[in-house]
């Protein structure tokens, strides 16, 4: 009140009891500082639950975490290249694509603007006959060009230790897998199998023969067409494996 | 068709709170990657938005967001709807957050499943889970394959058994079916307005009247051992197939989807039985597991208790195994009564005494239950005390908490200011004169329930939150060891498969020091302590949801 400020200044106007603390009682002091992020507990927390229930959960947990990466739902946008673009990336498998989805929905269920092309999944056996067809093709070119390295090999007379051969086999085979496995049975997609079949073979050949050491101009011989010399001249660089013993000729 | 777009724009905005947002964040980007995050919280956040608009706004690419619509659809946590332009205009999504929330809770779905139908049972609602809908063929094939790659070599599942089991959980209404939708009929949304409150009400698919109907289908045959060759198998081309099989197998269209409500009935159930029996005894908890099981079909979703049952049915009810006297179970019967939790009511006298279960005042004392333990935990049993005395007895001054619960004036102030700077405690004002003059006001402490249990289910969600976040730092911090050991992992198993001696297996393994092996023994240990924290907050989250949905009206 206005009247009583001259008098009884020193007078709280409520019980101070009532705050619990008394007259002259240091009050405590102002926080200078938002509170710790990670303040000191009073009292440990109380230890988990244990038990066989706990722990299937746990795995459950756990296991469908992993699974769900898996699943065609795990949505990744696709990756923009930016580096050098080459000659091989057009076949190339299995770059994601942004307007393709990797599941069939029922499209009845859901508006008619969310429909996008579905992709057909790439790893899988159910083309069947393309697969045949490639498979003796692919066996008949690659026996040729062995047979023609055999022979270059014997006229050099090079030394080459089993590892290589063995190694060299290896790539082959997994050479030979890749493409196979890598197919798209859509029928439109088959050239472009085959291409991309030819020019992984030539990798291959490539990549074995700098193993050995060989002459540039005598394996371009083998390749018959522009287009094949190009791409092998052009890859000559990036096609050359790490090892300390290669070097051109 | 007016009154269902307002009913379902009211639904609609339900709104989120930062935390649930937060949490629902990082739920999809667990399970479905960034660019579903990022398009699920940016719909949380906007409330209703168009595709074109939604693409415009998080900067994704048109493809990529039509990818993450379908996807969330798929598990039923998007739904559309006509837009404000009505039919004509552009198609409306809107987010369903709960069903995100939901995700947290799925190994205990599949865990339920499991103890009570077993393995098959188990696996059919862990596969529904994860693909969001399937037809019940997809659904009995892809299980009976599963199986039978665990089975011994040469023996298989049969589809029968497999389609048994789908049987027994719809016939229990853990699985239902997906609500239908309405023909196209207009070219630019693909569902008309009918069944547009169907995906936003939860309890709509019940009102379809062959929501529990099993399709007939024509199946037999046994499940097919995969070959391991054949692992890298992708999923749609089992889904893709399995779809065009179903349409040969009289099932096509009818999806079915997991009922949460029916499972967090059954959870509920649960608790107040184990509630039971830790407060009593196993025998009363066995009686009111009888009285639950009894009337699971004839109480409705939101009762606020079940419906009366007479002591006579109780007894011819109760598992033969309990050999326990008439009397006894009278005598059980008035004890569970007189208890102060009140779990059983009694409401009438014929039949030898009708009982009930009260629903909602179990659940209310559970959660305040919860609370009690929250604050003694974090506080101390003597803040506890204060706590549970203001909760009883509502408003207390300052001099009569320090009486009543019998603590030196000084250490009750510090606790009563403790607990109010937390939120948990509350100071009401109650004047004497207009003039709110401090000496001539009361200041009363007092907790109110709902407003606490709601800000310890906001608390929940931070916290499930934060271990999340914790975990994703771990296994970033880590990724180069864990890349290592996984490597080399995948070398061991590819050496054992060829046949390796033991003196290159063991080689390979020295490739990880001993005190790497350390350093990745602590990170699994963390990483799983982490994980259990996660289940375990999720449990009291439950809780604490079923309380508050308990005290509002039923929608």
């Amino acid at each position: 009140m206005a009247g009583s400020r001259g008098r009884g200044r020193s007078q709280f106007t409520f019980n101070v009891d009532a705050l619990g603390f008394g007259r002259g009682d240091s009050l405590p002091t102002s926080a200078q500082t938002p509170s710790p992020l990670f303040p000191p507990m009073q009292f440990r927390p109380v230890p988990l639950q244990t038990g066989e229930e706990v722990d299937y959960m746990l795995a459950l947990k756990q296991e469908l975490r992993a699974s769900s990466k898996n699943l065609p739902f795990h949505i990744k946008a696709a990756r923009t290249k930016t580096d050098v673009a080459r000659y091989s990336d057009k076949y190339q498998n299995g770059e994601l694509k942004n307007n393709c989805i990797e599941w069939s929905p029922d499209w009845s269920r859901m508006p008619k603007e969310l429909c996008i092309k579905v992709r057909k999944p790439r790893k899988t056996a159910i083309g069947a006959k393309p697969q045949l067809k490639q498979k003796p093709k692919v066996a008949a070119k690659k026996e040729e060009v062995l047979q023609k390295l055999e022979t270059l090999e014997k006229r050099e007379e090079e030394q080459h230790s089993e590892e290589e051969e063995d190694e060299e086999k290896k790539k082959q085979n997994d050479e030979e897998e890749g493409p196979d496995a890598d197919e798209d049975y859509d029928e439109e997609e088959i050239e472009d199998v085959r291409k991309k079949n030819h020019y992984n073979l030539i990798d291959n050949i490539l990549q074995s023969l700098w193993c050995r050491h060989l002459r540039i101009s005598f394996f371009l011989r083998f390749f018959q067409t522009q287009k094949e010399m190009s791409y092998v001249k052009k890859n000559i660089f990036f096609c050359v494996p790490q090892s300390k013993e290669s070097h051109m000729v | 068709m007016l009154e269902n777009h307002i009913v379902e724009i009211n639904n609609v905005n339900k709104q989120m709170t930062a935390q649930e947002v937060r949490l629902c964040g990082l739920l999809l980007q667990e399970h479905f990657g960034d660019v579903v995050e990022k398009v699920g919280t940016h719909l949380i956040r906007s409330g209703v938005l168009t595709l074109r608009a939604l693409a415009h706004e998080t900067k994704l690419p048109l493809d990529l967001v039509k990818k993450s619509l379908c996807v969330l659809m798929q598990h039923g946590m998007c739904a559309f709807g006509a837009g404000r332009r009505g039919p004509a205009g552009p198609v409306e999504y809107h987010i369903i957050c709960e069903r995100i929330l939901h995700m947290l809770r799925y190994p205990r779905y599949i865990y339920t499943a499991k103890s009570l139908y077993g393995d098959t049972g188990e696996l059919i609602v862990e596969e529904i889970l994860q693909r969001g809908q399937m037809t019940m063929s997809s659904t009995v094939k892809t299980v009976a394959d599963r199986l039978t790659h665990n089975m011994p070599e040469g023996q298989s599942m049969d589809y029968s058994e497999v389609v048994s089991a789908f049987s027994r959980l719809v016939e229990t209404h853990f699985l239902q079916r997906c609500p239908p939708m309405a023909s196209a009929e207009s070219s630019s949304s693909g569902a008309d307005n009918t069944p547009l409150p169907a995906v936003t009400q939860p309890t709509e698919p019940e009102d379809h009247p062959e929501c529990y109907k099993l399709p007939y289908i024509n199946l037999t045959g046994q499940g097919k051992r995969r070959r391991s060759s054949e692992d890298g198998e992708a999923d749609p081309r089992a889904a893709k197939k399995a779809k065009t099989d179903s349409s040969e197998r009289g099932d096509e269209g009818i999806y079915w989807q997991v009922n949460f409500q029916r499972f967090h009935l059954h959870f509920r159930d649960q608790a107040i039985i184990s509630a039971v029996s830790c407060k009593l005894d196993q025998t009363s908890s066995e009686i009111v597991r009888t009285m639950l099981r009894m009337s699971e079909v004839t109480t409705p979703t939101h009762a606020a208790f079940t419906q009366a049952l007479s002591a006579n049915e109780i007894f011819r009810a109760l598992p033969s195994s309990y050999n326990i006297a008439r009397p006894i179970l009278d005598q059980y019967l008035t004890l569970l009564v007189d208890d102060p939790m009140e779990f059983v009511g009694k409401t009438g006298d014929s039949g030898g005494g009708m009982y009930v279960v009260n629903l909602h005042r179990a659940l209310a004392n559970l959660a305040r239950a919860t609370l009690e333990s929250v604050v003694q935990e974090r506080f101390g049993s003597r803040s506890a005390r204060i706590f549970r005395l203001l909760l009883r007895k509502r408003h207390l001054e300052q001099k009569q908490v320090e009486d009543f619960a019998m603590v030196p004036a000084k250490e009750a102030k510090d606790m009563l200011y403790t607990l109010l700077s937390e939120n948990l405690v509350q100071l009401q004002e109650i004047p004497k004169t207009p003039d709110y003059a401090p000496s001539r006001t009361f200041y009363l402490y007092t907790v109110n329930q709902l407003p606490t249990a709601r800000l310890l289910l906001q608390h929940c969600y931070k916290t499930v939150g934060n271990l999340i976040e914790r975990r994703l730092y771990e296994t970033k911090e880590n990724k180069r060891l864990l890349e290592k050991s996984q490597r080399i992992e995948a070398i061991l198993a590819s050496l054992q498969a060829t046949g390796a001696e033991a003196a290159q297996l063991t080689e390979v393994e020295e490739m990880i020091t001993a005190p790497e092996r350390q350093q990745l023994e602590s990170l699994r240990h963390h990483i799983n302590k982490l994980d259990s924290s996660e289940n375990q907050v999720d449990e009291t989250i439950f809780l604490l949801e079923s309380y508050i949905n308990s005290t509002q009206a039923p929608r």
